[in-house]
Formats: C-alpha cells, structure tokens, sequence
C-alpha cells in the first residue's frame, strides 16, 4: 500500500514532467504508425500481383525485425545524430513488417472468384482494388497496424538510449539511480504509463476497426 | 441463319512457354436468342474459350466480333458491362448489401438512382426472391441456391443482351439445381438472352442447350448441333465416348408425349352394365379395354378374362388406373409411369383429366428404333 502511495505522490510531483515524457512517446507511435503504414500499405499495393517483389519486401522487412534494437537505434547517430531522428528511423524500419504482412495477407485472402467477377463485370483495376479488394483485406491490415502501433509503444523505451526521449526516460533514471528513493516509482512510472498507453490505442484502434469494418464481413 | 451475336473468327490463345496452344484455331458464331452450350472433358478449353468471348484472356490471334463489331482490341471493361458474366463460386460481393451486388453494373453505367432502385426490385422478383426480405441482407446470410439466384440477378442488371455462364450450377446440390435449371429455362423463355453457358455434365447440356458444342482439346469443336441430333447421331467416336452409354435414353427427355402416335385403345363409357361392355369388346375384336365415367375421365383397366371370371359390377372388375400422362410430359416420364403398370401401357389425359388415348412401350420402342434408322439415312 505504501508503494503505491509513494508511487502517486512522485507521480502527482512532477505532472508536467510525466505529461510531456509521455507526450513524446505518442509522438513516435502516431509518426512511426503513420509513416510505416503508407510505406507497408503502398508497397503491400504495389506487389500484390507480383510474387517476387512481394516476397522480396517482405524478407527485406523480416530483416529489420531481426536486428537487435540496441544495434538498430545507435547504427545511424553516424548519419543523422542523437535524439529523436536515430529513434523515429529504427522504431520505422521495425513497424513496416507487421504492417506489410498483413497487407499481403489480406490483399491475398480475398476470394478470387469475388475479383474474378468484379473485373467480368467490367470494374476497372482500380475499382477492384479500391471498391472490392481493400474494403475486404482492411479488417487484417488494421489488425497489422494495431500490431505496429503496440510495438513501438514498447520499444520506443529505447530512445532514451540516444536521448530521443520518451516515457524509457523515467525507466532509465530509475534503473541508473537504484535503490535511491523515488528510483523504483519512477521504473514504475515508465512502465505503467507505457501499458496505459498501449492499452488506450488497442481500445482505440479496435474501435476504429468496428466503425470502419464493412458490415456483411464483420 | 440469322446474323450471329457473338462471333469467333479463326480465335487462338497460347500461353508463352506452353508449346501447344489451349485454344486453336476457333470458328464460333452464337445466334441470338439461343442457348449455347459448351460442353467436354476437363482442360478442353471450353472455360478460356468463354473468357475469351468477354476478353477476360485476350486472344493471341483471331477476331471476337460482337453485334457486328469487332470488339478484339476495344475496352474490355466496357464490352464486359454489355454482357453477363455468372461462374461457378459466384463470388457475390461479401461487404455489400444483395441490393448493392446487384446495382454493381448499373452503378457503373450510372444510371440514375431511382432507377437502379426500381430494376433491383424487378430482377429480386425475376429470380423469385422478395425484394422486402432479402434486398438489404449480405451475401453471408443467404443458401447457395439463393445465392446463385442472386448471382444471376447481379448478371442480369444492366439488362444485357449476351449471358456467359461457367458452369453455373456446378456447386449446387442436384435437387436444388434441377430446380434452378428448370427457373432459369422459365427465365429465359421470358427473356430470349443470348446465352453461352459452360458444363462438364452432358446432362446438364441436353437439358439446358438449344445448340451443344461438343469440345476435344485446344477447344476443337467436335459437334455442333442440336442435342437431339448430337444424342441420335454422333459425328464420331469421340462424342459417342463422351455421351456414354445412355445416349439413347437421354433423348427422352427431349421428346414429349404429344409428339407419338396414342394408341386408340378400345373405351366403354359408363353407365354400361357388364353384357354391353363384353359385346362392345367382342365386335372390336379386343380383350383389353378402358372404362371411362360419363365426363370421359378414365378409371379402369377392364378385359375379358376379368369381367367373365367373376360377376362382380363393372366398377370393381379390372384394375384401377392409377398413373396417367399428360402430353407435356417427356418420353422419359411415359417410360417410367409404363414401367409401373404390368401391362407396358399407360393412358394419356389432357390437361382437365379427360381420356385422349394411350401410350405402349411398344410405340415407344419404335420411335426410339426409327429414329436411330432414320438419322443415318438422312
């Protein structure tokens, strides 16, 4: 009980502090999320009648998803230097794959004969695509950006690592300050909050879902 | 001959890196107003040979002329909005309403709203589903025959004049199919579509088909006739092999009661009491007769041996007549009702149930030799 008590009067302390570390971290999730997702989403497009390049982004994304974060936030400080780029480029290259697997996914699992007589009634290429395909394939797509968006909420704690902010803040001073007072409630702070966060977008994003889901297909 | 819709001049499709082409060489005019039908064995080409007619695979050579235009090299989605196109799995829409399924081509061709509305109604009650229940409903809630029915509505709603079918009723299960094909013979007899429809199944073919193509590999037609001349008179081993062995038997169901000769059998109407009816079949040199009550509606076998061994009243010697045909009906029912009765002779009525004569499975057997004779010399 005292732990909690002492967690909420840290917390209550320093609201401005937490409000903009927090403010950060859903600057990443709705710039990686965002910009993942047109690039996985158009590349998903672009390759869905075409099995080599489609194969080929999707093992050059698994590639990504394979390199240690640690390594993946600190290769490009070289190029761009310290902050938030380095963190927003690696938290990028992670949040394509899940994306694009199931845009593939969902693009391929649509019925063929449903794109079969859509194009023998004479729709065009891009009124199957835009009127049939993509409505179809959307609730599996989602579902890959709801993946992106609860990944990078969690490895955006890394950011820290290369001063790119972000709730990993409070993690990282707890962890260099331990067992000092206010250490563990500000671990607890990073951690909470980032499991708060994720499950505000995963509620939010299903919602989305829901509304945006064609009926007949929910 | 009337000018052909559809017409296949000299049409080959190959595929690269495939030596033989799928289809070689096709000349195919479909008449219009009629039932085409293509029919073969499996990877005979007959399903690419569709596709080529609405372009869905473009011919390597060859001309595709439809209403007198040739149609090889214009915009296919725009020749595809002018033809119907119905296939085996359907392949309805499953994120929009029946409603909207079926406005799809319409809504291309932009019509105007009111409009669209009022043919998506009509074609709901074409295909004998209420627009009230099933207008708003999504593909998911419907059976596969009311899904097919509504697939053929979809094909139907710009009112085109050409319906290309692939194997429409392929993934049915036999008893709603049989009533689906019989819907769709009604439909179109209202209709008059031109229509070229795909099958692996001769049955199918005969049943559906005013013409038959019958298609061996690369799409060669084999024979294209009638299917009453395909049944009597295959072209070559070929076609025989492939309208097996009950070819004969399949003619029945193309030829109705009307079209034999009935047998005048012997009547004696009532109120008749038994002498009368022994001298009447005596003079007429017969000992079998029909007894038929004051309104001429038959109601038993009568013969000699029955009425002399007992002295029971004319109602209760002979036997009870209890099938009767009609002349609607196909040789193939007079066969089976004829086979049921012990005497090979079944009575034929009209439509209000009034005796016209009878039908022998002799009479039969003869229609069934002289038209095997016949359609050699001919």
């Amino acid at each position: 009980m005292d732990g909690i008590v002492n967690w909420w009067d840290y917390l209550s302390s320093r609201w401005d502090l937490v409000g903009a570390t927090l403010m950060e971290t859903i600057i990443y999730v709705v710039t990686v999320t965002v910009s993942a997702g047109v690039l996985a989403i158009v590349t998903g497009i672009l390759t869905r009648n075409r099995p080599f390049a489609k194969e080929m982004s999707l093992a050059i994304a698994s590639v990504f998803l394979t390199i240690p974060s640690l390594a993946l936030f600190t290769i490009f400080i070289p190029l761009v230097g310290l902050g938030f780029a380095p963190s927003f480029i690696a938290l990028f290259l992670y949040a394509i794959l899940p994306i694009l697997r199931n845009t593939v996914t969902g693009l391929d699992s649509v019925d063929p004969s449903v794109l079969e007589s859509a194009r023998g009634m004479g729709l065009t290429k891009s009124q199957v695509l835009l009127q049939v395909q993509l409505p179809l394939a959307w609730p599996v797509m989602l579902a890959g950006i709801r993946v992106a968006a609860l990944l990078t909420v969690g490895i955006s704690a890394i950011a820290t690592l290369v001063a790119g902010g972000g709730l990993g803040d409070f993690i990282k001073s707890g962890l260099a300050r331990l067992p000092l007072p206010n250490s563990l409630e500000a671990i607890w702070t990073g951690v909470i909050l980032s499991l708060a966060l994720a499950f505000t977008i995963d509620v939010l994003l299903r919602l989305l879902g829901r509304v945006t889901t064609p009926a007949g297909v929910r | 001959m009337p000018e052909p819709l559809i017409d296949l001049q000299d049409v080959t499709k190959s595929y690269p890196g495939v030596e033989e082409p799928a289809v070689k060489s096709l000349n195919l005019a479909v008449e219009p107003g009629e039932i085409l039908v293509l029919v073969g064995p499996s990877g005979c080409g007959k399903s690419t040979t569709l596709r080529l007619i609405n372009r869905m695979i473009q011919p390597t050579s060859g001309r595709i002329i439809y209403e007198g235009q040739d149609v090889t090299k214009s915009d296919p989605n725009e020749l595809r909005r002018r033809m119907g196109y119905v296939i085996q799995q359907i392949g309805l829409f499953p994120h929009r309403t029946i409603a909207e399924n079926i406005a799809t081509v319409p809504k291309l061709l932009k019509w105007p709203k009111k409009r669209i509305r009022e043919r998506v109604d009509e074609l709901l009650e074409i295909v004998s589903m209420d627009p009230s229940i099933y207008r708003d409903r999504y593909p998911s809630e419907l059976s596969g025959g009311q899904a097919q029915r509504v697939g053929v509505a979809r094909a139907l709603g710009a009112d085109p004049d050409v319906l290309l079918m692939d194997e429409p009723f392929g993934a049915i299960d036999p008893i709603t199919r049989d009533r689906l094909q019989n819907e769709f013979l009604r439909l179109q007899a209202e209709l008059k579509k031109t229509i070229v429809f795909v099958t692996h199944d001769i049955d199918e073919a005969v049943k559906m088909g005013d013409r038959i193509a019958i298609l061996r590999d690369q799409s060669e037609i084999a024979q294209l006739d009638k299917p009453e001349v395909i049944l009597t008179d295959p072209a070559d081993e070929f076609v025989e092999n492939f309208l097996g062995s009950g070819a004969v038997l399949k003619t029945l169901t193309l030829r109705r009661v009307r079209d034999i000769d009935l047998d005048p059998m012997v009547t004696v109407k009532q109120p008749v009491h038994r002498g009368q009816a022994l001298a009447e079949m005596n003079t007429a040199n017969t000992t079998t007769a029909v007894l038929l009550d004051e309104q001429d509606h038959p109601l038993r076998w009568i013969d000699e041996r029955a009425l002399n061994s007992s002295t029971s009243s004319l109602d209760r010697a002979g036997r009870p007549i209890t099938v009767q045909l009609q002349p609607e009906d196909t040789l193939q029912d007079a066969l089976s009702a004829m086979l049921q009765t012990s005497s090979g002779m079944s009575v034929v009525v009209d439509g209000r149930g009034k005796y016209l004569g009878c039908c022998t499975i002799e009479s039969l057997a003869g229609l069934l030799l002289n038209q095997g004779n016949g359609s050699e010399h001919s």
